[in-house]
């Protein structure tokens, strides 16, 4: 999908967590999971909507296990809110979009 | 038509709920050109959520005209396109109250204190679904997502070459364990009887999976493990002896509970919470108001049969509509 939201993989996940200028709000997903795909659209809107705030990026657990373990991902859809390249807020499940901007409200 | 634009104005036929039942009945609202409004609900990670109980499964094969069998979110994608293209809006919203004391019925979204509902509709068909139950152990709530699942197609691929386990006994329980099998090295079905209710099918498959095995007459008394799982406390229910299962995640499909909260006092139910419809029917005692699909089906439970009770209640919303001209 065109819009701001980045992809992550591996190879790119620390320089991107690391260089961004905006805290980093990684959505770990898979191609398998019904309720990632529910939120998709929500998190795509985010991204559009606080591009500068926040900066919003998926991370595919089936091409990237290792990262999603590193960070002890047990259940997607998960997203965790990096700022300055350290997780500061974690979020299991899918929600619906007021949920997820209320949660995030100190970092917007 | 967005949401802020139906306020004020009445509706012919709301369906809250999208489902099997909900979307079958906005396919044949629509397609009488009764103009349905069908409030999806909202993402979850639970069975409540756009798409309903099919949208947490994999592979359903019993599901006719899919000989192949059709994963459950591509069925209920197949389903809500169908009904839009007949013209069914769909919002992406849950009902919050529902006022059917006169007509027109009043539904809220958001907000339930407001004066003014969200919308008013003529006839409102409910197929609100049901949701899973979970045990009601301490540290449930903060366990889901560290080794406790509520959705084996989510989680199962985080626990590669473990050992893990499901409670139940029934075919939500069979479909789990065998489905989680592609990942675990283990899975330990944890049943209260010494019985299986799942269908035969079902069972048969389950034996005859190495990685699976059985805990007959056991139940889950507490969860270990500090901010993850670590292991399960289970009580033999025969001889009251407790041990313990040495594992890193725990699946739970130990049944199902009616989303019927917003209807206490306007609809009738059974003290389990499913709603009562007239025999051979989906009108409930509320003139106007229907149920379709498994909120108010303890019995069959089936993809099928709530689409088949969706389309009674669109057709049964038709004519009581005809009957008010």
């Amino acid at each position: 999908m065109a819009g701001p939201t980045i992809t992550l993989s591996a190879s790119t996940f620390d320089e991107e967590i690391n260089s961004a200028a905006t805290p980093v709000l990684v959505d770990f997903w898979a191609e398998w999971c019904g309720p990632c795909k529910l939120i998709a659209p929500i998190l795509d809107e985010i991204a559009s909507e606080q591009e500068g705030t926040l900066t919003v990026a998926k991370l595919n657990v089936d091409e990237a296990p290792d990262v999603a373990r590193r960070f002890q991902v047990m259940s997607i859809p998960t997203m965790i809110l990096f700022d300055g390249g350290e997780p500061a807020k974690r979020m299991v499940g899918a929600k619906p979009k007021e949920a997820l901007l209320g949660e995030l409200a100190e970092y917007l | 038509m967005s949401l802020d634009d139906l306020a004020g104005r009445e509706v012919e036929v709301a369906i809250i709920g999208s489902g099997p039942a909900g979307l079958t009945a906005a396919i044949y609202a629509a397609r009488a050109n009764l103009h349905p409004v069908v409030l999806e609900g909202e993402p979850s990670s639970t069975s409540d959520q756009p798409g309903g109980q099919l949208m947490l499964t994999t592979d359903v094969e019993n599901y006719p005209g899919f000989p192949e069998g059709v994963m459950g979110p591509e069925l209920m994608q197949r389903f809500r396109d169908q009904a839009a293209r007949f013209g069914a809006q769909i919002h992406t919203a849950k009902a919050s109250r529902v006022d059917f004391s006169k007509q027109p019925y009043g539904v809220w979204i958001g907000d339930p204190d407001t004066d003014e509902p969200a919308l008013r509709a003529r006839t409102v068909i409910v197929s609100t679904g049901a949701q899973s139950i979970m045990l009601g152990l301490d540290r449930e709530v903060e366990l889901v997502g560290h080794g406790l699942s509520t959705c084996a197609t989510c989680d199962g691929f985080f626990f590669r070459d473990q050992h893990i386990a499901v409670v139940g006994g029934g075919d939500s329980a069979m479909e789990e364990a065998t489905f989680l099998t592609r990942f675990a090295s283990r899975v330990t079905i944890i049943h209260r009887r010494d019985a299986l209710r799942a269908s035969k099918i079902m069972q048969q498959r389950a034996f005859d999976n190495e990685r699976i095995d059985f805990m007959w007459n056991s139940v889950v008394e507490e969860y270990l493990g500090e901010s993850t799982l670590a292991g399960l406390r289970i009580r033999d229910t025969k001889t009251g002896e407790t041990s313990i299962l040495d594992v890193t995640g725990c699946f739970i499909a130990i049944g199902h509970r009616p989303n019927t909260g917003l209807f206490v006092g306007q609809l009738e139910m059974k003290e389990s919470g499913y709603l009562i419809t007239k025999p051979n029917s989906t009108k409930t005692v509320v003139e106007g108001v229907f149920a379709c699909g498994d909120v108010q089906d303890d019995y069959y439970r089936q993809a099928v049969t709530a689409a088949g009770t969706g389309c009674m209640a669109a057709i049964e919303a038709e004519r009581y509509l005809e009957s008010l001209h």
